[in-house]
């Protein structure tokens, strides 16, 4: 029984099937990537798992609760942080006050109308959004604006906001998508700090090869909107089926 | 049966003026991505128009006729509009009287001109600036409109007669059955709704089946994609901005007879024109004509005195004053995407 | 002091004394000079600084910190002043209580219309909120006349019960006060040439003001002004970090609304009547002016807006072709007469043209309001002092 339940789910736009009967299953502690060919389907089963799509049948559920039917900062508070394919970040407020944010919702829920606390006021909330940016090696940008940092920046920006929840689950959306080779490697290996520092369990969906052999302890191939196999690392690479899944398209 | 016809012939000219608006509002902001708060102003400007061209028409000549006096026993002073004296009496006359069609010929490239400024001058650098930027620049906009035609015309409705021909009333009973005089209505009322028709089904004609149409309704589902195929489809939009200004300006030119324009009336129709839109879905053209002219039906409706005494015990009385608003916010609530809305766009 | 931190500290006493100087300020030139015109210390004008600096102080609250962008605020400030006068007629001619209605109302009215636009945002939101203000406007012009006397507006009459206070015998109106202390008293004080003017209404204004600019000034630097700001910047993130935006927003919304119905109330309180003219959406166009020409999103710059273009409709409005004439009367005539026919449109009857004007050019060159402005050519200027001076390399912290 893993961390993270996916069964029997289906989902359909019109007259295409994008998911048809997806089962995965997440194990804690672990990384699972799950990859597959453009178009397989990866996007639709991820919007799926954070509250944007519903599916047509099935069941998302994460540590026995189910996910279905939850509003993405409903699913957020359960311990499920998100990393966007183009950081999403507060742009327009300070890298410090972009980190203090999650602290202060993992301490104070949804919502909590403090209008008169002075945000200077919370030592411990500023030491550990000041830990968060110390871990992640930013806190020499303390203060600058959060949308004059480079690409690979705003990247450990955004991990650095999701670690300051302590989520149970971080899902990863093609967090090397667009980034050059250094940065892409960069990442990698925060990525791999990150889990042998703190155990996260975390789903990386990527279709960059180089990231997922790096990374992933179980591998998931998606075509068509269903799992063909999963596997660890060293089996997937030579899998005719998971070859024949991306000869079949351009890549 | 008579009074819930009239009732429905009543909001047609209504619906037919924000349906027309709204359409237009529904083009700039399809293509462009644009909230055009100066909207209203364009079809303000379209009805001074109409003014201005009854003011060159009547431009005068005095002369004096030494045969007759005026009270103070001077000799009388006779008027003679210019157009009268080099087209004859009897067609100046009637150029005079059919002012306001031809005003909707004089009005067609001056609302295209504006159109065209307003966007390469203004609206073009708000493409990439916030809806609320937009929607404030073309607020002012719409101010300065205002004040200006105030500034030139007065603050007072100015009236434009209909042509004596359409000013009368048609009896439209006598044709369905219904005794002479129950269900009688303003000709030039007709007039606008039938001229309405026209204009709602030649744009809608334009877009569908001209290789332009084509463009600019690709545009409208994806801008992006057909900037790509390299199309210039910045010109097409600022055509289209034109376009969507002419048609709020012909719109004010005829409804003239029916509601004597002044300075306020762009604000007037501003509102009930976003409430139109909202309503028949952001970014549907059909959906912009249908709320059109069933929120103005809905609004002659309510103020029928039945419906008004009826609501008058639910102490709502004028509920005729507000129903529109009531209407929209219910709709917007329980179908956020207004009737015929697009899944997906504006939708948060 | 006050739970602020110290630069926060020097800008609320810097604001407090100008505020309470204002006559002396406002009053620069003597009385009997050609520049006495250009005064905007009587009592009348200084009040409606401070009031409208509360209204865009909320205003900015909803705003500047959210960037939701409402049309329907004016309609709170109307329903204030109802309130308001309500309260003058039934209870008695105190303003405290009038002024809790004020809040109260508007408060409730807020939480309302929040509650239903705020379940949509962008222009959907700006266009609810114009429903609503256009559809109070009507209610309160033609539908609920017995409640706000329609076109008229609603006054204060000698046969008004006002329970509380003692039957009035004099045969006049009576006068809002606080305490017995008359609203409309004024002390003047004749120094030299000068007249200065000191009204118990604008000093009671004035502490209202101070009191909610105060108070916006903590929402400011509080955690839920942090997560007002983020919801600008990015709704996305902060539900994927586990926040949920919309109570945050309707939270904001009514603590706007309420400073709309306080400005409202005092409105009524100086010169007792409510029209529906006050609620119609234009006039909320004037506040999201006073706003963005100020700064939205900063603290000083809403009380700066509201008091610049109040001073300035009161000036331009004053100015007629005569006045015009007298100002170019050195130049050549046909001089004269070009300059007196360019201003001409733009003053007097004309201040709206101006209005709309300085919208379209604040909205395209300086969205970021004056204060923004001010920043920039103060860093320009510290920037060239620095390289110049080539010694300091070090930068200091943004906040």
């Amino acid at each position: 029984m893993g961390i993270f339940e996916v069964k029997n789910v289906s989902k359909r736009f019109g007259g295409l099937q994008a998911l048809d009967n997806v089962n995965l299953s997440i194990e804690e502690g672990t990384i699972h990537a799950i990859i597959g060919p453009n178009g397989a389907g990866k996007s639709t089963l991820l919007n799926c798992f954070v509250g944007k799509l519903m599916p047509d049948t099935g069941t998302v559920e994460f540590m026995g609760k189910s996910l279905l039917g939850k509003k993405p900062h409903q699913i957020n508070q359960m311990g499920v942080s998100r990393v966007f394919q183009t950081p999403e970040i507060f742009s327009d407020l300070s890298v410090f006050e972009n980190v203090l944010i999650p602290c202060f919702a993992k301490r104070d829920g949804s919502f909590e109308l403090n209008a008169f606390g002075s945000v200077k006021g919370q030592k411990d909330m500023i030491e550990k959004a000041e830990q968060m940016l110390i871990d992640v090696d930013m806190i020499d940008k303390r203060n600058d604006m959060a949308s004059a940092m480079s690409r690979g920046d705003k990247r450990r920006l955004e991990m650095a906001m999701c670690l300051a929840q302590d989520p149970k689950l971080l899902l990863l959306d093609e967090p090397t998508a667009g980034m050059a080779r250094a940065d892409t490697n960069n990442t990698i290996d925060l990525l791999k700090e990150i889990q042998e520092a703190r155990g996260i369990t975390m789903a990386i969906i990527e279709h960059d090869m180089h990231v997922v052999f790096s990374l992933a302890e179980k591998i998931t191939v998606l075509a068509q909107g269903t799992p063909i196999v999963e596997d660890v690392p060293e089996n997937i690479k030579g899998h005719p089926k998971v070859q024949e899944a991306y000869l079949g398209t351009a890549n | 049966m008579d009074a819930i016809l009239l009732q429905v012939l009543n909001g047609l000219d209504k619906g037919s003026a924000y349906a027309l608006i709204a359409l237009g509002l529904t083009l700039i902001f399809g293509t462009l991505g644009v909230v055009n708060f100066a909207h209203g102003a364009l079809f303000m400007i379209g009805a001074f128009c109409a003014v201005t061209l009854q003011k060159i028409l009547n431009i005068s000549t005095i002369s004096l006729d030494p045969t007759k006096t005026d009270f103070l026993g001077d000799p009388l002073k006779i008027k003679t509009p210019l157009v009268e004296t080099w087209f004859g009496e009897i067609a100046g006359q009637a150029i005079i009287d059919w002012t306001v069609p031809l005003a909707v010929l004089f009005s067609i490239p001056i609302m295209l001109v504006i159109g065209y400024v307003m966007e390469r001058g203004l609206i073009r650098h708000f493409y990439k600036r916030p809806h609320a930027d937009q929607i404030l620049v073309t607020f002012g906009l719409a101010i300065v409109a205002g004040e200006l035609v105030k500034a030139n015309f007065g603050a007072t409705e100015i009236q434009v007669p209909a042509p004596d021909l359409l000013a009368g009333v048609t009896d439209l009973g006598v044709y369905l059955g219904f005794d002479v005089g129950r269900v009688a209505y303003p000709t030039w009322r007709i007039t606008f709704f039938c001229f309405s028709l026209a204009v709602i089904g030649s744009i809608f004609a334009f877009l569908q089946f001209t290789t332009f149409g084509m463009v600019v309704r690709a545009g409208m589902a994806d801008r992006e994609t057909v900037g790509l195929l390299g199309i210039n489809i910045d010109r097409k939009f600022t055509i289209m901005f034109g376009i969507a200004a002419a048609v709020a300006g012909v719109a004010g030119v005829m409804y003239t007879p029916i509601k004597p324009p002044s300075y306020e009336l762009g604000m007037q129709f501003l509102v009930i024109s976003f409430v139109v839109v909202v309503v028949g879905g952001m970014g549907s053209l059909a959906g912009a004509v249908l709320a059109g002219f069933m929120l103005g039906i809905l609004e002659s409706f309510a103020s029928m005195n039945e419906v008004k005494s009826f609501f008058e015990m639910l102490y709502l009385p004028s509920i005729d004053q507000i129903i529109i608003y009531l209407v929209a916010i219910i709709v917007l609530l329980v179908r956020p995407r207004g009737l015929l809305g697009k899944a997906g766009v504006m939708e948060d | 002091m006050l739970k602020l931190d110290k630069k926060d500290a020097v800008t609320f006493l810097f604001v407090v004394a100008i505020t309470l100087l204002a006559p002396f300020i406002m009053n620069p030139f003597p009385t009997e000079s050609g520049l006495a015109q250009f005064n905007a210390g009587y009592p009348d004008l200084m009040q409606r600084f401070v009031i409208f600096g509360i209204f865009a102080i909320g205003y900015n609250i909803l705003f500047g910190l959210t960037g939701y962008l409402s049309f329907g605020h004016a309609a709170f400030l109307g329903m204030g002043s109802y309130a308001a006068v309500w309260m003058f007629k039934l209870l008695t001619m105190n303003v405290i209580p009038a002024l809790i209605l004020s809040i109260i109302v508007a408060g409730l009215f807020s939480l309302l219309i929040g509650f239903i636009s705020l379940r949509r945002s962008g222009i959907y939101f700006s266009i609810l909120t114009l429903a609503f203000a256009e559809m109070s406007f009507r209610l309160a012009y033609s539908v609920l006349t017995p409640l706000t006397n329609g076109e008229t507006g609603l006054q204060i009459t000698l046969k008004d019960p006002r329970v509380l206070d003692a039957i009035n015998t004099t045969g006049h109106q009576p006068v809002t006060s606080l305490f017995g202390l008359e609203m409309r008293n004024t002390a003047t004080l004749d120094i030299a040439g000068w007249a200065f003017q000191f009204n118990v209404g604008y000093y009671v204004s004035a502490v209202f003001m101070l009191i909610a600019f105060y108070i916006s000034m903590r929402i400011f630097r509080s955690p839920f002004g942090l997560m007002l700001r983020a919801i600008k910047t990015n709704q996305t993130r902060l539900n994927y970090t586990g926040l949920n935006s919309r109570p945050y927003t309707l939270a904001a919304f009514v603590i706007s609304g309420m400073y709309a119905g306080l400005a409202g109330g005092l409105l009524a309180s100086m010169d007792p009547l409510a029209g529906a003219e006050r609620m119609q959406w234009t006039a909320s166009g004037e506040v999201v002016l006073m706003t963005i020409l100020g700064g939205a999103g900063t603290l000083l710059g809403p009380v700066l807006g509201a008091g610049f273009i109040k001073y300035f409709e009161n000036i331009f409005s004053k100015i007629n072709d005569n006045i015009l004439h007298s100002w170019f009367s050195f130049m050549p005539e046909s001089l004269e007469t070009f300059f007196t026919t360019i201003i001409h449109p733009f003053v007097g009857k004309g201040w709206h043209l101006t209005l709309g004007l300085m919208f379209m050019l604040i909205v395209t060159f300086l969205p970021g309001g004056l204060v923004d402005g001010g920043t920039r050519i103060w860093n320009r200027i510290r920037k060239n002092k620095k390289s110049s001076s080539s010694a300091a390399s070090s930068t200091e912290p943004v906040e």
